[in-house]
């Protein structure tokens, strides 16, 4: 599958470092990128005003500053501001899994509450998300489901929240040794 | 017996043709323009018309082009045509007045020359030099020099019509002056206006220039424009070239500018068979301003050549560069940017930049941006890049749903866009926009049917 059709059937991957692209706008490319996946799942495109509606909605719930939008995309953004572009943009595209791949990774604890505030309030019974972190700290404020452990391309350990607090105390060394 | 091979140069052609038709190239231009004439065609003698091994003229073969029995006519032609079915023009701000030039002639042969408020002069060439003497010859002929450039010495030696601007001291023209350069005939053309825009000091006027050909057959244009901008005058000058993939366009821009002027030129090349343009400025007092910007967009065979000479003969001047361009299928092209910053010219600011974008790799361009500085105390970069649409950016595009056709186009169109900024008449830069968008989309493909009311 190409990566439009995995991100048009609800794959989204938010970017570790996300990529400046000077002189595409965000609402154009959010426009495009929304009424892309409408049209793949065989709506009408929004129109201009209802877009923007949409647009300020979301921009609010993650509490991302009205002039980023107008901005060119992550166009001299913060690091913490590029992170919160990447959450602006799952809650535009509404995915039903999302992968989040080191959220964390650059940012201060208040960019990092927001962040994780924007991720919580998206989580609903119909979508995932799966966090890719190496902290205990990101899970403080998103409170996982499960946990698991990825070594070389396999989940060697799977358990709850718990499971977290465990490393965050006993480190990776003890679940290494049992797989080696 | 033994068959003679009668090799009819392109350069001897031209000599003929002059030589036979002296009277009628002569008879409705005064003797100031005529002894100016005579000059640049025994100039052209020397010179001809250049081949790859003039070192500017390197990746365009101008010869080959000139190489052929298209008809120059020495009168107007008399062609039907409605102006108001083609050109409606409608963008908003722009002055309501349109000046057409058709096969490089002045299109309204009933009003040759008009005199608007303020004391401004516009029309004619031909019908100026014959009204204006005193600011004609004041002008003509004294920046755009024939003495190393063949073309323009050709250009000289048959001039007869092209496009007379004068604004007087002090005047301001609020709205853009749009002139459009119509290509139409029945039979193949060559055509040779010649151009000239006068601000006297403390003026300001902006010009829109549109060239288009509006029918099938081949057409070799080779213009020349002469401006000169007065002491802190204001000029803003952006051109559209338009033209079906049969047209051959040389054009010759030559910028003179007086003490603290400012000129920003826009060069957009949306379409043309072969387009080289020459843009040469001399900024001829201190304190001068000058940017000269260009986008080109270019497909299938395509050739694109930019040249671009700015001369900082004086202290603490400004000169901006910017040139890009995306070439697709198997287009070619070439930049030749060159700023000489002479020893006198302390304190000078020139930045030059020329960016491609190949989209294929049968797609070809040569870039080649030079400073030579003799001042001491200056602040000078250049650079030119040649490369691919940029691959994490493009995923970063799809990874949110976009196809990959239309991210290339968010892509090359964020590329454009750059140049497309610099144009400072809002409405314009919208219509460009809009245009460049449509071609980079491959909607402006045939573009002698175009129905784009011009900009």
């Amino acid at each position: 599958m190409s990566p439009e059709e995995r991100a048009s059937e609800g794959i989204f991957l938010g970017f570790q470092y996300p990529i400046e692209i000077p002189g595409v706008s965000m609402v154009n490319f959010m426009k495009t990128a929304v009424n892309e996946q409408r049209k793949h799942k065989g709506l009408e495109p929004l129109s201009s005003s209802d877009f923007l509606k949409l647009m300020r909605e979301k921009k609010e719930l993650v509490e991302l500053d009205a002039d980023l939008v107008s901005r060119s995309v992550n166009e001299g953004f913060s690091g913490g501001e590029k992170k919160r572009n990447e959450i602006f943009q799952m809650a535009m595209l509404e995915p039903k899994l999302s992968i989040l791949d080191e959220t964390d990774s650059g940012l201060d604890i208040d960019a990092l509450k927001v962040v994780a505030n924007g991720v919580n309030k998206l989580k609903s019974p119909d979508n995932a998300s799966i966090v890719i972190t190496h902290y205990q700290r990101l899970l403080d404020y998103i409170v996982p489901d499960f946990v698991h452990v990825l070594y070389n391309g396999k989940i060697i350990k799977s358990g709850g929240k718990e499971l977290a607090l465990e490393l965050e105390e006993k480190g990776y060394d003890w679940l290494k040794k049992g797989v080696e | 017996m033994s068959l003679e091979t009668i090799k009819t140069d392109t350069k001897e052609r031209f000599i003929e043709l002059y030589q036979e038709n002296q009277d009628l190239i002569k008879n409705d231009l005064p003797d100031y323009i005529n002894e100016v004439r005579e000059k640049a065609f025994e100039q052209f003698k020397k010179l001809g018309i250049p081949d790859k091994k003039n070192e500017n003229y390197k990746y365009t073969d101008l010869n080959k082009e000139f190489d052929n029995t298209y008809k120059m006519y020495l009168s107007p032609k008399n062609i039907e045509f409605q102006v108001d079915d083609i050109f409606k023009c409608d963008v908003p701000d722009l002055n309501t007045k349109v000046i057409l030039l058709l096969n490089g002639w002045y299109y309204d042969r009933e009003n040759l020359i008009q005199e608007l408020p303020g004391g401004v002069i516009i029309g004619s060439f031909q019908k100026a030099a014959e009204l204006y003497p005193d600011l004609v010859k004041k002008h003509f002929a004294k920046y755009a020099g024939f003495e190393n450039e063949g073309l323009v010495a050709l250009n000289t030696a048959f001039v007869k019509d092209g496009v007379f601007l004068y604004v007087p001291k002090g005047v301001v023209i609020e709205k853009p002056i749009q002139i459009i350069n119509i290509l139409m005939d029945d039979e193949e053309g060559l055509t040779q206006h010649r151009n000239l825009f006068i601000l006297e000091e403390n003026s300001q006027a902006s010009i829109v220039v549109c060239d288009h050909t509006l029918s099938m057959p081949n057409f070799v244009t080779n213009s020349v424009s002469e401006f000169y901008i007065g002491e802190n005058a204001q000029f803003d000058f952006s051109r559209m070239q338009n033209e079906h993939n049969g047209s051959k366009q040389v054009s010759h821009l030559y910028f003179h500018q007086e003490r603290d002027s400012r000129v920003s030129a826009n060069n957009i090349s949306l379409h043309g068979g072969l387009i080289r343009n020459n843009v040469n400025v001399l900024l001829n007092g201190e304190g001068c301003e000058n940017n000269t910007y260009g986008l080109y967009l270019t497909d299938k065979g395509q050739h694109i050549d930019n040249y671009v000479f700015i001369d900082h003969a004086n202290p603490n001047c400004t000169s901006n560069q910017l040139f890009k361009g995306v070439l697709d299928d198997f287009a070619t092209g070439a930049f030749n940017g060159k700023v000489l910053v002479r020893k006198d010219a302390q304190n000078t600011l020139a930045y030059q930049t020329n960016n491609n974008i190949l989209l294929t790799d049968d797609a070809d361009f040569n870039t080649k941006p030079q400073l030579e500085i003799y001042a001491d105390d200056v602040k000078c970069s250049h650079g030119a890049t040649v490369g691919q649409l940029d691959e994490d950016a493009l995923f970063y595009l799809r990874s949110r749903g976009i196809n990959k056709k239309e991210a290339k186009l968010l892509l090359m169109y964020a590329f454009a866009h750059d140049v497309i900024h610099k144009i400072q008449v809002p409405a314009l830069q919208e219509r460009i926009q809009d245009l460049v968008d449509k071609r980079l989309r491959g909607e402006l493909s045939r573009c002698n049917n175009c129905q784009m009311h011009c900009c």
